[in-house]
């Protein structure tokens, strides 16, 4: 693989968690980088560990112990409000249940990490916020509200929630988890044009055709991982969904 | 997060919970009204009393006879025949910060004018009584100082005993009699309606004061003597001026003065003291009541940061730290409770007018009471507010974001 920017570099990466008198290490151990432009998808079944993975990557855990730098920051030792910002200003994330504001514009749910980040005016936030909409094909539903749009309507007002800040690395958890296959296609439709366009993505699932569709898969399990893997033929996306039977 | 964004979140949250947000600060309307319309009749009241006893003459200071021993027997006040005539003129004399004297003797009595009678009182002073007394003529004239010195039988009456001895006559130029003297009524006074203790201060006889003493009673004593300061500042320094002067001509050491003196500066703080403790009872009861309503704050407030554990999952998660969600929710509180502030100020003062309107009390708002009531409001938010806004704070993102 060709020398790009290192996104994200972690080095023996490991998590204990106190529950009762035990302690339980869900991760023991973990290395790997991913470099700008790629996507990763992160797969294990539940208990592997990839959720406390996800969280450390995310900058919402800290490690035990280990290192990990994001976008050549070393942020495995830093403060509360200083990993607020890093999320504030170089993550998106995507959600498997679209965590968007009930009773909200979709305008209004796309510029909400804008609301934490200084000196950006409100006529900024919501052009950004339209741009964001526009890239995802929400651009007739920028006035809508949650309960007015279909879940991949929804996924991908987050998509565009996670894109407003422009970030190093868009995080996605199990984001196809709560839709059928042809929208779940649909989705991973917009995240390969994404990355195409130069977005890191990481993207944790445990759907292995869903996997295939990414550049390369990185597999834990008991907090190790097992196999780090990068497809030479991705699987398109919109060549699948266009494969799918339509039902009606 | 920038103040007007804090603004336009907290207004969102309001706006989606109408009815909820509208009941919390009915608690604080409730409670913030009923401060301010218990203010306003606690000052108002005092205001009124403050007025009748000022309508009397605040700087008046009224000197009577005391207990005196004559020979180890101690002599009840009232029939103290201890004062008279050179009192009065060593107080005109000395007394600098006093610009009115006037002695009084008084006589209970069946006042005749021709088939009418009427019980009154006839009063033997200066023509300065009518300042000391601060009272007006409504028609004619008071008597002079010619008139004193000639005991004239001449009189000045008040409206009742117009009323009941002219009917709609016109007083002036009759005659009317007092213990068999007749006097000629040169005067009226204004009517001033009944004092703070329902006596009538218009069922008076105004007459020169060596006629009354000499002609009437055949005394030489005085019963006694009123004085104003000459501005309520200096209202104590006259008194304590008068006590010295009058210490002198009595020869009195100070412990066993022949002779009290009272001011309404003194009557005044009495009447206010206890106007006073009234409006605090009723401001520490209205004070309770936006005590609950604070409380009802803090109880939705818990509500709405349990309802939306995920929002501020969320929000931690693309980049809100934990002061900007304590001020998210610290802001909202105090919105619903400044608001409620404000419409209560509102409810507080048309509640006062209609309290005057319906029982005919007197209610003053100050502005004092609205700016407290204010303070008290945003206060109330920020205190019930606080421990919610904490716990919503220190929300761990991870938990919060999967919260169900």
């Amino acid at each position: 693989m060709e020398e790009k920017k290192p996104i994200i570099r972690i080095h023996d990466l490991r998590k204990e968690f106190i529950v009762g008198d035990e302690t339980v290490r869900a991760l023991k151990g973990v290395s790997f980088e991913i470099h700008e432009g790629e996507f990763v998808t992160i797969m294990g079944t539940s208990g592997s560990g990839k959720s406390t993975m996800l969280n450390i990557l995310g900058c919402l855990d800290k490690p035990t112990s280990g290192t990990y730098e994001l976008d050549g920051v070393p942020v495995d030792s830093l403060s509360n409000d200083k990993l607020a910002t890093i999320r504030n200003t170089k993550i998106g994330f995507v959600f498997q249940s679209y965590n968007l504001l009930p009773r909200t514009t979709c305008i209004e749910n796309a510029e909400l990490p804008l609301f934490y980040h200084h000196g950006i005016s409100a006529e900024e936030r919501q052009k950004r916020a339209i741009d964001a909409l526009n890239l995802v094909g929400l651009q007739q539903r920028l006035y809508h509200t949650p309960n007015q749009l279909s879940g991949g309507q929804q996924q991908r007002v987050a998509i565009a929630r996670a894109l407003v800040n422009d970030p190093v690395v868009i995080f996605a958890d199990e984001a196809t988890g709560n839709l059928d296959t042809r929208m779940s296609y649909e989705i991973m439709g917009l995240f390969q044009d994404l990355n195409r366009q130069g977005k890191t993505i990481v993207f944790v699932t445990h759907e292995p055709d869903i996997a295939r569709m990414s550049k390369r898969t990185i597999t834990l399990r008991d907090g190790l991982v097992i196999s780090d893997e990068i497809y030479e033929h991705q699987v398109d996306a919109k060549e699948e969904l266009a494969k799918l039977p339509v039902t009606d | 997060m920038v103040f007007s964004n804090l603004v336009k979140v907290a207004w969102k949250a309001v706006i989606l919970n109408k009815l909820r947000t509208f009941l919390t600060m009915l608690g604080i309307i409730i409670g913030v009204g009923s401060v301010i319309t218990m203010l306003a009749i606690g000052e108002g009241s005092k205001q009124s009393i403050t007025a009748q006893i000022s309508q009397m003459g605040s700087n008046m200071i009224t000197i009577r006879p005391g207990s005196e021993r004559i020979g180890g027997v101690r002599i009840d006040d009232g029939s103290q025949r201890s004062m008279t005539l050179k009192d009065v003129e060593a107080i005109q004399k000395e007394a600098e910060f006093v610009d009115h004297v006037s002695p009084i003797v008084q006589s209970g009595g069946q006042t005749i004018h021709e088939a009418n009678n009427w019980p009154s009182t006839i009063y033997g002073v200066y023509p300065d009584y009518l300042e000391i007394k601060k009272m007006e003529l409504s028609k004619g004239s008071m008597f002079t100082e010619r008139h004193i010195a000639q005991s004239s039988k001449v009189v000045v009456i008040g409206q009742t005993v117009v009323t009941n001895l002219f009917g709609n006559e016109n007083p002036i130029g009759k005659t009317i009699r007092f213990k068999n003297t007749p006097f000629q009524v040169i005067g009226v006074l204004e009517s001033k309606g009944e004092n703070t203790w329902g006596q009538d201060q218009d069922n008076v006889i105004l007459a020169p004061f060596t006629t009354v003493q000499k002609r009437i009673m055949a005394i030489t004593y005085v019963n006694s003597i009123v004085a104003s300061a000459k501005s309520e500042s200096v209202a104590q320094q006259a008194v304590d001026e008068v006590t010295e002067i009058l210490r002198r001509v009595h020869k009195s050491d100070g412990t066993n003065d022949p002779f009290r003196i009272m001011s309404m500066e003194e009557l005044l703080s009495t009447a206010n003291s206890t106007t006073s403790i009234l409006t605090t009872l009723l401001v520490a009861i209205a004070g309770i009541s936006l005590l609950i309503g604070g409380i009802g704050i803090m109880n939705i407030m818990y509500v709405s940061v349990k309802e939306r554990t995920r929002e501020i999952g969320l929000r931690m998660a693309v980049g809100a730290r934990s002061r900007d969600i304590l001020l998210q929710f610290l802001t909202e509180a105090i919105f619903i409770s400044v608001t409620g502030g404000i419409i209560g100020v509102i409810f507080g003062i048309t509640a006062a007018k209609v309290t005057t309107i319906f029982t005919q009390w007197p209610t003053i708002i100050t502005g004092s009471s609205l700016l407290i009531s204010f303070l008290v409001c945003a206060v109330t938010g920020i205190f019930f507010g606080w421990y919610p806004a904490k716990k919503a704070a220190n929300l761990d993102p991870i938990v919060a974001l999967r919260y169900e």
